[in-house]
């Protein structure tokens, strides 16, 4: 009779380690990216590793401006086109999709979400920047921000999809009861009630969206043609800028950790804390906004 | 009886897929009056109130037959968005969005196209008032319809639903979430309200049906859990002299 | 009299109607783009798909299969290697973060769940717990693959080889198994467990007899997601794998060089292909069995999602 307790608290303090793990590993990670990363700190200083615009490591010199501005540059750029999109696919599937169409969509969406990124990746060189090549504007190779920036665009939309339709199916049948029982349209309902109250989700959605743009590596390698320099407009039109080669803080990581040694090494952990420091706050805030719903 | 009928149902039955929910139903909404609708609960009389401003439309697999006529005019083939201006409802649960008492007024007028800012807060005080809310809420249309307690909240529901001027409101048993000293504040409002407007209310309550209403719909169903109107009348006749015999059980309480 | 309010009422009418022509026509025009939006995601997948494996198509045949890659600058060969360096690396990922990733889901909602609400420092644990779960699964992978770079394959000196990037791995899908197990014990009627309890059973039997063969589809298909996720992971192992498209040794008759062997999955071969020997062709051969397994990991998802909502409803 005693030993089966006995038995049933020790499997209990196992599984609570199993559960801490989680934690431990994310504080290893924690320490080891920070520990490998802080002799580069130390070395290079913290203003002049991230607001420098140099990155020659043969020469010693360790900026990583080029690559923020070619992170934020690819994920502003899939922002704005993804964006939309994924909120209408969201509303579609929440709102007006038929049940059978429904059946269609939905499973679609998660086969984009599963699909590798190297797969998006080997489309875009192949198929995606041969059209981005045509535009006409010196300098342009077709790799660059814009390719980057619409492959993301795709790789993002069932993140943001998902969680947005679950936010809208949230909504209180109440207030949409309410809203057509006065007389307006549907569409009228999902602009001025059912968004409304499903805001602070949709946006947790597309922070996340944000979050899951930030860490995306190989495919970005494979179309953005990683140069180290700081992006800037091809001629006079700004948005040349998006024709521009670029390189992300994660495929400054993944190109060159192969081979890098000492300070460069170092560095390159330094450009980990960099990224993952940005993840932690932009998680943390759609995470705030999530549970704010419920 | 007395003045004319707003909305006249013929032989109107109702399907949930191939479950009839509700079975030849034959009844007349008398204008200007308060008509109840009580029975058992599961009897079909919410489902039946909400064919009225086709509330079941939202939902799958329903489908009807037979005739609702609103003014000579088929329900089921008018705009369904326009029934809904002309036929207003009133939820069980108190219902605001979550804006400001004045946005939850104006709500109807605004989705109706009416942008001028002063027509929209006459048409406020003039549905704020009407729903005898007004002196409770006047200082602050700007503080959230949330913030207010649970009898406030749902006569800013009926305030809401003034504000687009519908001919009749439906009530779908719209004190049954409310304390007994809201419950009779919403009770004077709507004999109050029937001056100018046609009030059919689904009501468990009977002393209230006793109350506020002139007519009486019972509705009930037995084991086929098929919903029928079983009998029709004033409301003192139902009470006082029953014509059927399942309505004096449920009346004097045997069952239900 | 009479007639000047009619006709104000026919004209507030007539103002009604155009109003409403005109919502109408602007909600038809939106939910037009609606559909369209829902429709181009569609057409994208199938664009996709479609291209990647008619393009696979034309190289994969049973030698691309079998035989195994070259090297060289047009990616001589074929991919055999790669496909047993997927299966192995699937395996070994799953066999370390299953277990840890099941145990901490049934700790989180058997044990945990119930004192929820309560406070002191097993709360406190509790909470800190989920913080955890929910940061690892948004931490981008390239930066678990630094972190297994560090660790494994450099402190613990393990190199670049299966162990590093099955441990690395297993980082990455350990908060997919723990959510999906959590999901799928939470489905568990409470009847069932308040129904084992009452014969005099601990928790633990309660748990191990009852609740996880009733959670069992739901813990299984967080398992085939995981599998999916190693599948197309290529970062992670891009660090910690090297490159080598050797075939690695049997894990039953050389369990220590294997573990020690570098190796190549298919998604990093895809990438070596395109990136690196610009061999196109290859890399859509390759990419269109990658395709493939996740489509059939899909279907596998939908089987196993479907019966649980069966089971729920009864069925």
């Amino acid at each position: 009779m005693e030993i089966k307790y006995i038995i049933d608290r020790f499997i209990k303090y196992v599984l609570l380690i199993m559960a801490l793990l989680s934690v431990f590993i994310l504080f290893l990670i924690a320490v080891f990216t920070f520990r490998e990363g802080l002799p580069a700190f130390q070395e290079i200083g913290w203003r002049e590793f991230t607001l420098g615009t140099v990155w020659r490591p043969g020469q010693e010199q360790y900026g990583i401006l080029a690559m923020i501005a070619g992170s934020v540059l690819v994920t502003l750029g899939a922002i704005v086109i993804g964006v939309p999109f994924a909120l209408g696919c969201a509303i579609f599937l929440a709102e007006i999709a038929p049940d059978n169409v429904r059946k269609i969509v939905r499973p679609a969406i998660e086969l984009l979400a599963g699909i590798p990124s190297v797969v998006y990746g080997l489309v875009g060189m192949v198929v995606l920047v041969p059209v981005i090549r045509k535009i006409p504007a010196p300098g342009n190779s077709g790799f660059g921000l814009l390719s980057a920036s619409i492959v993301l665009a795709v790789m993002i939309l069932p993140t943001i999809t998902n969680i947005a339709e679950d936010a809208i199916r949230a909504v209180p049948r109440s207030y949409r009861e309410g809203s057509l029982s006065l007389g307006s349209t549907h569409w009228q309902t999902i602009v001025n009630v059912i968004i409304p109250a499903a805001r602070s989700g949709i946006i947790a959605g597309i922070i996340l969206g944000v979050g899951r743009a930030l860490g995306e590596t190989m495919a970005m390698i494979m179309v953005i043609g990683n140069s180290v320099v700081v992006p800037s407009p091809l001629n006079d039109n700004p948005l040349t800028i998006f024709l521009r080669q670029a390189r992300t803080l994660t495929g400054n990581i993944a190109v060159e950790i192969g081979y890098a040694t000492g300070v460069h090494e170092s560095a390159l952990f330094a450009t980990g804390v960099v990224l993952f420091g940005l993840i932690i706050v932009i998680n943390s805030i759609a995470r705030v906004l999530m549970h704010q719903r419920s | 009886m007395t003045g004319s009928a707003i909305l006249k149902t013929n032989g109107f039955n109702l399907y949930y897929g191939s479950f009839k929910a509700l079975e030849d139903i034959n009844i007349d909404i008398p204008e200007n009056q308060v008509t109840a609708i009580i029975g058992p609960s599961g009897c079909g009389k919410s489902t039946f109130l909400r064919t009225f401003n086709r509330m079941n439309d939202l939902i799958p697999n329903v489908k009807v037959e037979g005739k609702i006529k609103m003014a000579d005019q088929d329900i089921f083939d008018m705009d369904v968005v326009e029934l809904r201006r002309r036929i207003g409802m009133v939820f069980q649960r108190p219902n605001p969005f979550p804006k400001s008492i004045f946005d939850n007024v104006t709500y109807g007028p605004r989705a109706n196209g009416l942008r001028d800012r002063a027509k929209l807060e006459e048409i406020a005080e003039r549905s704020l008032r009407g729903a005898a809310i007004w002196d409770e809420v006047k200082d602050d249309l700007n503080k959230s319809g949330l913030a207010l307690s649970g009898g406030q909240q749902q006569r800013l529901c009926i305030a809401r639903a003034l504000a687009v001027e519908p001919e009749v409101i439906l009530m779908d048993e719209p004190a049954s979430a409310l304390d007994p000293i809201a419950t009779l504040r919403i009770e004077e409002l709507i004999r109050s309200l029937k001056e100018q407007y046609t009030i059919v209310i689904v009501t468990h309550n009977m002393q209230q049906a006793a109350r506020v209403s002139d007519y009486t719909a019972f509705f009930y169903t037995d084991e086929s859990r098929t919903g029928i109107l079983v009998e029709f009348a004033l409301t003192k006749e139902i009470f006082t002299n029953p014509k059927d015999k399942r309505t004096e059980d449920y009346i004097t309480g045997r069952f239900g | 009299m009479n007639t000047v309010k009619e006709f104000a009422l026919q004209q507030t009418k007539a103002q009604q109607k155009s109003n409403l022509a005109q919502r109408h026509l602007i909600e038809n025009i939106a939910f037009g783009v609606l559909w369209a939006a829902g429709a181009v995601a569609v057409l994208v997948l199938i664009a996709v798909v479609a291209y990647v494996l008619s393009e696979g198509a034309q190289v994969i045949d049973w030698e691309f299969l079998t035989t195994r890659p070259k090297g060289g600058l047009s990616g001589e060969g074929g991919m055999s290697t790669t496909i047993v360096a997927t299966f192995y690396l699937v395996v070994l990922t799953i066999i370390i973060a299953a277990p840890l990733g099941i145990g901490a889901g049934i700790y989180l909602v058997e044990y945990a769940g119930e004192m929820q609400g309560s406070s002191g420092l097993q709360a406190t644990v509790v909470s800190i717990i989920r913080f955890g779960v929910e940061t690892l699964a948004g931490v981008p992978s390239i930066i678990f693959g630094l972190f297994g770079y560090a660790l494994f394959v450099t402190t613990m000196g393990f190199g670049f080889s299966m162990i590093s990037a099955a441990l690395a791995g297993a980082c990455l899908v350990l908060p997919v198994i723990i959510r999906t197990t959590e999901e799928a014990l939470l489905t568990v009627p409470r009847s069932y467990r308040e129904g084992s309890l009452a014969l005099g059973t601990t928790q633990w039997q309660t748990i191990w007899k009852v609740v996880l063969p009733a959670a069992l589809p739901g813990v299984i298909t967080g398992i085939i997601l995981s599998v999916g996720r190693i599948i197309s992971e290529t970062a992670v192992f891009y660090v910690t794998l090297g490159g080598s498209y050797h075939m690695p040794p049997s894990p039953i008759f050389h369990p220590k060089e294997f573990l020690s062997s570098g190796g190549r999955t298919m998604a990093l071969h895809l990438y070596y292909l395109a990136n690196d020997t610009a061999a196109f062709d290859k890399a859509m051969g390759t990419g269109a069995v990658l395709v493939i397994s996740i489509v059939l990991i899909n279907l596998a998802i939908n089987y196993f999602t479907n019966r649980i909502d069966k089971k729920l409803r009864g069925l």
